[in-house]
């Protein structure tokens, strides 16, 4: 499985209505990767990752899972290639109503037939594994940012996705609960073999757990630069990247307000 | 024991040492994790578990439940667990579902007695939370009529457009059928005694003094004071109101005196419209039915409802009003911050509204009585 490209992006474009952006934006992410997709706020990074997850459609380009092109196939196709997929929302999103052992029931309940003693096990195990074993009883209000990225994540393991999608995952957090964090993805990644996108700007995160990756460019509105963020840091060229790898102030950056290209 | 998938485990060597040999592919979509199995293994009395794996295919976590649950009941049984045999990515994950780092429980269920002191401690605080939030509208809203609150007009105007011309439309359906219903009720009945003039006495008294402050205040609990609670709970929710409290402003003058003044201010105007409404329903009824002439409908209404009527139902119509936004805007304000929080303040502001609403009626028909209005 090892280097053999899951993912296939090419020539993607995504965006609101007329408002481009990103345009033209192709890479391919390999089986059991951890990949990363970087850049500067507003650069769209969170609008790719939606066009990869189903929720938004790219105006043009492709995305091929596998060997399928998920945005040519039908409605019910792209649901269930979306079964194999595992999301972590930037704020968790944990449906609120429910327990966390209940969040990480529902998608077994509700896309596998199996019964009531395994998904009590394999909730158990799940959580057991990001470490809120004892916490399943638990309302998402109760739980603490960190602990409410651990359950988000048990959720999207819920059904042993063969993908996970990251948005932020340590964005919010403290940055020994955000080291925590990134080990634990690591882990699972060694442990379950599983494919991992990853969108952050957290430089440490990115430095320490990504193999590979992308980085987008809000000005010019696509991808700038390729490869492993490390590998980013030391070795490109290109200003833009090297200033946000580096946390320097971009060439002719003005001042503090030198960011207000992204205000809305 | 081996499952239709093909996936399975072989206890081979019994006594001290057992070999578990698994087999096939562990999938948890597909085939679960199968219960008792940890007890059945131990069943054979082995002194300590070892493993075998050359026939394991591919696995997910229907593998990493099997052991985990099988080594947690060799440890309490105090039987040697070996994982060595054990592919090291899953030994990687039993590592990491062991040093999971606990989290303390939730404390256990509270006993019957210490429930119903919490409960009368949190009852008298709500009673006391009431209690200051009626003090602080007749403290702030003197001060808002004197200028010297720190409330927006513009949220004022907002919030008495939304509760009065806003509202117009039910209000004037709800009454409108309201008094024809009234009317056609009472031409059925008072035609048998040849009474049919009395129905706009009927109709007159029933709108002016009841129906017309009841039904516009039940209507405004469900639309008005549910809406109150909905948007003060969101705003909890997102944070806002922390917000309001650290910048200092007064969240009272800024969130709830404008909701309390205008509800307060226009149920007396809606009450009025629906009075009129009502009366007109009665009144299209009565004439279409009954053969009466609209002039001695109109007659006979102007001499069966007297001006201490009104007074009763305007009076009515105010508390209805301040009483309505009195629990929305409670209700709000102690939501809870998740989804399910704001969806649980919005039927906890109407159902208390239309409760109190009633019970309120019920008492001014009393006190209505005793002053013989």
């Amino acid at each position: 499985m090892a280097n053999e490209a899951i993912l296939r992006i090419e020539g993607l474009t995504v965006g609101f209505g007329d408002r481009v952006v990103q345009q033209d934006v192709s890479f391919t992410v390999n089986a059991g990767s951890i990949f990363a997709i970087m850049g500067g706020s507003g650069s769209g990074k969170s609008t790719l990752l939606k066009a990869m997850i189903g929720l938004l459609r790219p105006s043009a380009g492709s995305f091929h899972v596998g060997d399928e092109d998920y945005w040519a196939a039908s409605e019910e196709r792209r649901a269930e290639i979306g079964q194999g997929f595992g999301v972590l929302f930037q704020s968790s999103a944990l449906w609120t109503s429910m327990s966390v052992a209940e969040n990480v029931a529902l998608p077994m309940r509700m896309l596998a037939t199996l019964e009531e003693a395994s998904i009590d096990a394999l909730v158990a195990v799940k959580l057991a594994l990001v470490g809120l074993d004892a916490s399943g009883d638990t309302m998402p209000a109760d739980l603490s940012g960190g602990m409410r990225k651990r359950a988000g994540l048990a959720r999207a393991l819920a059904l042993d996705p063969g993908i996970l999608f990251f948005d932020e995952p340590s964005a919010g957090l403290d940055p020994i609960s955000a080291r925590r964090l990134d080990d634990l993805i690591r882990e699972l990644r060694d442990g379950f073999g599983t494919t991992i996108v990853l969108v952050s700007h957290e430089l440490p995160s990115l430095f320490g757990i990504c193999d590979d990756g992308i980085f987008l460019d809000a000005e010019s509105k696509t991808a700038i630069a390729h490869g492993a963020p490390a590998e980013l840091r030391d070795g490109c060229d290109h200003p833009t990247v090297h200033a946000f790898m580096n946390r320097e102030r971009p060439p002719g950056d003005q001042g503090p307000a030198g960011d207000a290209h992204e205000r809305r | 024991m081996t499952d239709t998938e093909g996936r399975g485990w072989k206890l081979q060597g019994q006594g001290a040492v057992s070999v578990i040999a698994l087999s096939g592919d562990w999938i948890a979509r597909t085939g679960g994790v199968e219960p008792g199995a940890p007890q059945r293994i131990l069943a054979t009395g082995p002194q300590s578990l070892g493993f075998e794996t050359e026939s394991l295919g591919h696995w997910d976590s229907a593998l990493i439940a099997f052991l985990s649950a099988l080594r947690d009941a060799a440890r309490a049984g105090g039987i040697a667990f070996d994982e060595a045999g054990l592919p090291p990515p899953a030994q990687r994950l039993l590592v990491l579902a062991r040093q999971a780092a606990p989290v303390p429980v939730s404390p256990s269920a509270a006993s019957v007695l210490t429930r119903v002191g919490l409960w009368t401690l949190a009852v008298f605080a709500e009673i006391t939370e009431i209690a200051a939030l009626v003090g602080n509208t007749c403290l702030r809203g003197g001060a808002a009529l004197g200028g010297r609150a720190a409330m927006r007009g513009t949220d004022l105007l907002d919030c008495l457009r939304e509760a009065g011309p806003g509202a117009l439309p039910i209000v004037t359906i709800v009454n409108l059928l309201v008094g024809g219903i009234l009317a056609f009720v009472g031409a059925v009945q008072l035609r048998a005694f040849g009474a049919d003039i009395y129905v706009a006495s009927l109709v007159g008294i029933a709108v002016v003094r009841e129906m017309a402050a009841l039904m516009t205040a039940i209507i405004m609990s469900g639309r008005t004071g549910g809406a109150y609670a909905a948007n003060i709970a969101t705003m909890q929710g997102n944070e806002e109101i922390d917000a309001l409290r650290v910048v200092g402003i007064p969240v009272f003058d800024y969130l709830i005196l404008p909701r309390v003044l205008a509800l307060t201010a226009m149920m007396p105007i809606l009450y009025l419209y629906g009075c009129a409404v009502g009366i007109f329903g009665g009144f299209v009824v009565a004439v279409l039915t009954l053969d009466l002439s609209p002039i001695a409908f109109i007659d006979a209404t102007q001499s069966a409802v007297s001006g201490s009527q009104f007074g009763l139902g305007l009076a009515k119509s105010v508390a209805f009003g301040a009483l309505i936004a009195f629990a929305g805007c409670r209700v709000g304000l102690r939501a809870g911050r998740s989804a399910a929080d704001v969806g649980r303040a919005a039927t906890t502001a109407v159902v208390a509204s239309v409760v109190g609403v009633i019970a309120l009626d019920a008492i001014f028909a009393l006190c209505a009585n005793a002053l013989g209005i």
